[in-house]
């Protein structure tokens, strides 16, 4: 009990203080999952509504593949990553590896499976809705899947915020590929794994607490642009 | 001079589903002008004729044809459904959805919304969600949409139904509006009083099959069949 109060200490100190740490890797934390986001949700969000709309060979067993991917264990992509983005691997003349944008990849290839399932299921019944109407009109394909996307944006912000939350609590991955290097790829969690190996339970407490509190902040700030539950909003 | 896509003939249309029979086989042509009434009771075919004719039913055997290439026809036809599906949108932006989609700036297309909403009585309701709208007003939200681009055909399926006289009233005001200004029309009603205000002619449906095809006239003053008899008397008919 004691810790978790000297935690909940600990991380007030850090943000009355706006310690430079703790500045330099929230802001790390946020742009490397929320350029992850972005990116995430450009692939995943049209991916979703095209497997909603388009009859295809396969489409139920991309469906299922899609579905499993959601859950893919986050230690295993920066694995994988790790070995394509190593000096001996594919990408290694990039040089990305232990870079925020190796980071990024990873959780790239994390939270968009999730996004684009979360998607299609919100898609699928605006398009059961919408189906009838859109073939009257003679939509192109292109336009079907712009409408359902624009008419479903409300249900697709709850699918890119699935996205942050997946993203922004991440550790495994990102470890492996950023390497918790300080100044350059050091973010909330690997701060606090590390934290809890040196056994300063406090500061990591303190830095959860952050983490948790900016987790709710962002998700509040998008409610609040997309005025999602407005008074006569659908 | 850009030629008519009416009229229409079916051949030998047959709908069958999961081994069942939904409408079919029948021929019918929808002519140039006027309106064209499709009547029977529950589970006749009316809403699957309908569909077939609009091209929203697949055919499971024999064909429909326009006078102009089917891509050509698709855009130049409308479609109201019984329960209208009402976009999530304000009713400014579904007014102007199928000009936009067709290729129409927003300015004109929102202009044009405009001048709709005034005719149809939603005026006052443009800036509002149109999923907030009562039956009455969606209904005629979703038949100002179909008409909006001046359609040379627009099916209705039912579109009274469920709506009190003074909506129905207005629909039909709506209606043969759109019929003087060169649209046909082709719509599903049980309701007898109805279709004797609005047809020019009958087709009447009994269990996926055509039993009487005509002019309303003649199909008012004496129809041919048991079963129309007995639906104009208002007897129940199964």
């Amino acid at each position: 009990m004691g810790e978790i109060w000297e935690g909940l200490t600990a991380g007030f100190w850090l943000v009355i203080t706006l310690d430079a740490d703790l500045v330099e890797i929230t802001l790390r934390s946020l742009y490397v999952t929320l350029t992850a986001v972005v990116i995430g949700s450009a692939i995943g969000l049209p991916f979703g509504a095209f497997l909603a709309i388009r009859r295809f060979r396969h489409r139920r067993a991309t469906i299922a593949v899609l579905n499993a991917l959601m859950g893919l264990p986050p230690v295993v992509v920066g694995l994988i990553v790790y070995l394509l983005l190593s000096r001996s691997g594919p990408f290694g003349v990039l040089g990305l590896l232990f870079t925020p944008t190796a980071m990024i990849i990873a959780q790239v290839i994390i939270i968009t499976p999730l996004i684009a399932s979360i998607a299609h299921q919100a898609i699928r019944d605006l398009w059961a809705e919408y189906h009838d109407l859109l073939i009257s009109l003679s939509t192109t394909k292109r336009q079907r899947i712009k409408t359902l996307l624009w008419d479903g944006r409300r249900a697709l912000i709850t699918a890119s915020l699935a996205g942050f939350g997946r993203g922004i609590g991440e550790v495994g991955a990102i470890m492996i590929v950023g390497g918790n290097i300080d100044n350059a790829t050091r973010v909330l969690t690997t701060a606090i794994a590390l934290e809890t190996g040196k056994g300063d339970f406090a500061l990591a407490l303190g830095l959860g607490f952050v983490l948790i509190g900016l987790a709710i902040a962002v998700n509040l700030a998008i409610h609040t642009i997309g005025k999602t539950e407005s008074e006569g909003k659908w | 001079m850009v030629s008519s896509i009416l009229p229409l003939t079916v051949s030998q249309a047959l709908v069958q589903r999961k081994g069942k029979t939904l409408l079919g086989p029948v021929d019918l042509k929808i002519s140039t002008t006027g309106c064209t009434i499709v009547m029977g009771p529950n589970g006749s075919g009316k809403t699957t004729l309908l569909r077939v004719l609009h091209g929203l039913e697949r055919l499971s055997s024999g064909n429909t044809s326009w006078q102009v290439p089917v891509t050509d026809a698709r855009t130049r036809q409308a479609f109201v459904f019984q329960t209208p599906i009402i976009m999530r949108r304000s009713v400014r932006e579904n007014l102007a959805y199928p000009l936009m989609v067709h290729g129409m700036g927003k300015a004109e297309a929102y202009q044009t919304a405009q001048n709709w909403a005034e005719r149809v009585g939603l005026a006052d309701a443009l800036d509002r969600p149109a999923p907030q709208l009562s039956g009455g007003e969606r209904q005629k939200l979703a038949l100002a949409r179909a008409l909006i681009r001046a359609p040379e055909i627009v099916f209705l399926d039912e579109p009274c139904a469920n709506l009190d006289g003074r909506a129905i009233r207005e629909i039909e005001a709506i209606l043969k509006e759109a019929q003087e200004g060169g649209t046909r029309i082709v719509m599903s009603t049980h309701d007898v009083g109805q279709a004797k205000r609005l047809a020019d002619d009958v087709v009447f449906l009994m269990h996926g099959r055509i039993i009487e095809e005509g002019s309303a006239d003649q199909f008012f003053a004496g129809p041919s069949t048991p079963q129309a008899t007995a639906l104009l008397q208002g007897d129940i008919v199964e």
